[in-house]
């Protein structure tokens, strides 16, 4: 099965193979550009933030100051230090760069999925969908392409044979499993919500109108906002972005696990790191907001469907911007105790409590008594993982345990 | 953990500050298309006014960092009253200050007893050669015109304002 596009549904002819082509280079392209983009975004942004003026000589507003840095890295030595591993110093920006590119596969960038439709679009005669691949496993493919973005980071620090990259590669792998766990609980309420691992069939069941019927059907709400608060920040975490940078701190790790690397190997570190935030933008715009999901009230439909996505695509990625402009970064055991201790139970609560509801619905057992049991249970574990907390802290205190 | 409504104020504030550059533009005077206006005694450039230099050498021997090079020679001058016996002068033969060496720090100037240095806001004086930093007696005598008059000071206070000799 490969997956609910109904372009691969019936007989492929060499028509459905261009056509994915063609979406391969559409996709490819498009990323390339709001990666650039992105750097451009978030140089210029952050100046604003900081009453400075940004890139603004290369090209209108300093558009093209992204293209003059890659044709710099181009022409830079590429060097390879003695001491590195070197198969695996050269392989290692490839790891990172090559799942940053595979995410963007299962995104749903547009199509009509107003009035019901299903978001299918009419291309030189066949149905398919405005994304490069609907597998079944979906959103799963997602978590799977990032944790094997963390073996790039990870390789990188240990092959370059140098204190600074190591130590940032081995906070890089602590950190980016630990965050891990609360991405994928998080992302378990989204599931369980909609039903589906699809991600085409996400956007579909949040296409519809929710209460009142003005208000969106959005995971946002029908998942309840826990959920996305936690997918939000571990996916900062998870992108090594501020606050939770201090894989790459300058001032003690001179820029982590990239140190040793220069030229086009640093570029593709540095344009994965981007093309992970458009990503994570766009997954985030995808499990919360309905993709690009939205009313279309003239002209064609699946415009209108990449223009709501990018659109809210660009409100998450000034948003990132917001929150690296602002937020100091956070000391290592602070990140620590905020994955496990905080984002972790909260997350693991919020799907236990959705998933009680849920089968409280299909049993039509007594919601107000659902309810109160809910959160007896909820109190009771919140204060004994206060409880806990409290105690491991009183103890390091009095140094029983390190 | 951090606690929240400081981090919810903090992105206040950094938004504020991104319409406030939106709206009035940002801080940044770019510099070779735009000048900005000294700051009110500034340290730019030190000048010479020759005619007060005795060639006491306080400033050569006070200076930090060794860069002002004085040479000078004697010369009896015709007595000032008729039968009188010649005066004793020194001649300024050599007033260099080597502004690659100098930091700015402005003994010189405060140590001059007969108000010969002074400090000019000029300070667009690069050179490509290093060599070329080193400023003679009539370059640093021509930065005399530069030279802003003295402000006043702060209301009650007893220093007199000095004048620039022009």
């Amino acid at each position: 099965m490969l997956g609910g596009d109904p372009l691969l549904s019936g007989d492929i002819d060499l028509a459905v193979v261009l056509i994915v082509l063609l979406k391969v280079v559409v996709v490819f392209a498009l990323l390339l550009v709001a990666t650039m983009f992105m750097i451009w975004w978030e140089r210029k942004i952050i100046g604003d933030l900081q009453n400075r003026i940004g890139p603004n000589t290369a090209g209108p507003f300093g558009l093209f100051q992204t293209f003059a840095d890659g044709v710099k890295f181009f022409f830079k030595e590429d060097l390879l230090p003695d001491r590195a591993q070197r198969r695996v110093f050269i392989l290692a920006p490839l790891l990172t760069v090559v799942p940053a590119f595979l995410l963007f596969c299962i995104v749903p960038f547009g199509g009509d999925f107003a009035n019901g439709a299903n978001g299918t679009v009419e291309l030189f005669g066949h149905e398919t969908y405005l994304q490069l691949a609907d597998p079944p496993v979906g959103i799963l493919f997602a978590l799977a392409m990032s944790s094997v973005a963390v073996y790039g980071v990870m390789l990188a620090g240990w092959s370059s044979g140098s204190k600074y990259p190591l130590l940032g590669s081995v906070r890089a792998s602590a950190q980016m499993v630990s965050y891990e766990a609360a991405l994928g609980l998080s992302v378990c309420a989204v599931v369980l919500t909609t039903g589906t691992l699809s991600t085409h069939g996400m956007v579909v069941h949040q296409a519809g109108d929710g209460w009142g019927s003005f208000i969106p059907n959005w995971n946002l709400l029908a998942a309840g906002i826990v959920p996305f608060v936690v997918f939000l920040i571990a996916s900062q975490a998870e992108l090594n972005r501020p606050p939770f940078d201090l894989v790459e701190a300058e001032q003690e790790l001179v820029g982590g696990y990239h140190t040793e690397y220069s030229s086009i190997r640093f570029a593709l570190f540095f344009v994965a790191e981007f093309m992970n935030s458009v990503t994570m933008g766009a997954i985030i715009v995808t499990l919360f907001l309905g993709g690009p999901a939205g009313p279309a009230p003239w002209g064609p439909g699946w415009l209108w469907g990449v223009g709501w996505f990018l659109l809210k695509l660009l409100v998450f990625l000034f948003v990132f911007v917001w929150i690296r402009g602002t937020l100091p970064r956070v000391r290592y055991d602070q990140l620590m105790d905020l994955g496990w201790k905080v984002l972790i139970p909260i997350s693991l609560g919020w799907l236990l409590v959705l998933a009680t509801f849920h089968v409280a619905r299909d049993q039509h057992w007594n919601g107000v008594v659902v309810a109160l049991v809910g959160a007896a249970i909820g109190l009771t574990f919140f204060g004994l993982l206060r409880f806990a907390i409290a105690t491991s802290k009183a103890r390091r205190l009095e140094g029983v345990v390190d | 953990m951090p606690k929240v409504p400081g981090l919810v104020k903090g992105l206040g504030v950094t938004f504020g500050e991104m319409v406030k550059t939106l709206k009035e533009g940002p801080q940044t005077t770019r510099y070779p298309h735009e000048r900005e206006e000294p700051a009110p005694r500034a340290r730019g450039v030190i000048s010479l006014y020759e005619e007060n230099c005795t060639a006491c050498m306080l400033c050569a021997r006070e200076c930090p960092d060794w860069c002002i090079f004085i040479e000078a020679h004697k010369y009896l001058a015709p007595p000032r009253r008729e039968g009188g016996k010649p005066r004793q002068k020194n001649a300024l033969d050599r007033f260099d200050i080597d502004f690659s060496l100098c930091m700015y720090c402005g003994i010189c100037v405060e140590v001059c007893p007969f108000e010969a240095l002074f400090w000019s806001p000029e300070h667009e004086y690069s050179e490509v050669r290093i060599a070329d930093l080193l400023h003679d007696k009539s370059r640093l005598g021509q930065w005399m015109q530069t030279v802003p008059d003295f402000e006043s000071y702060e209301a009650g206070s007893e220093a007199k304002v000095k004048k620039v000799p022009r």
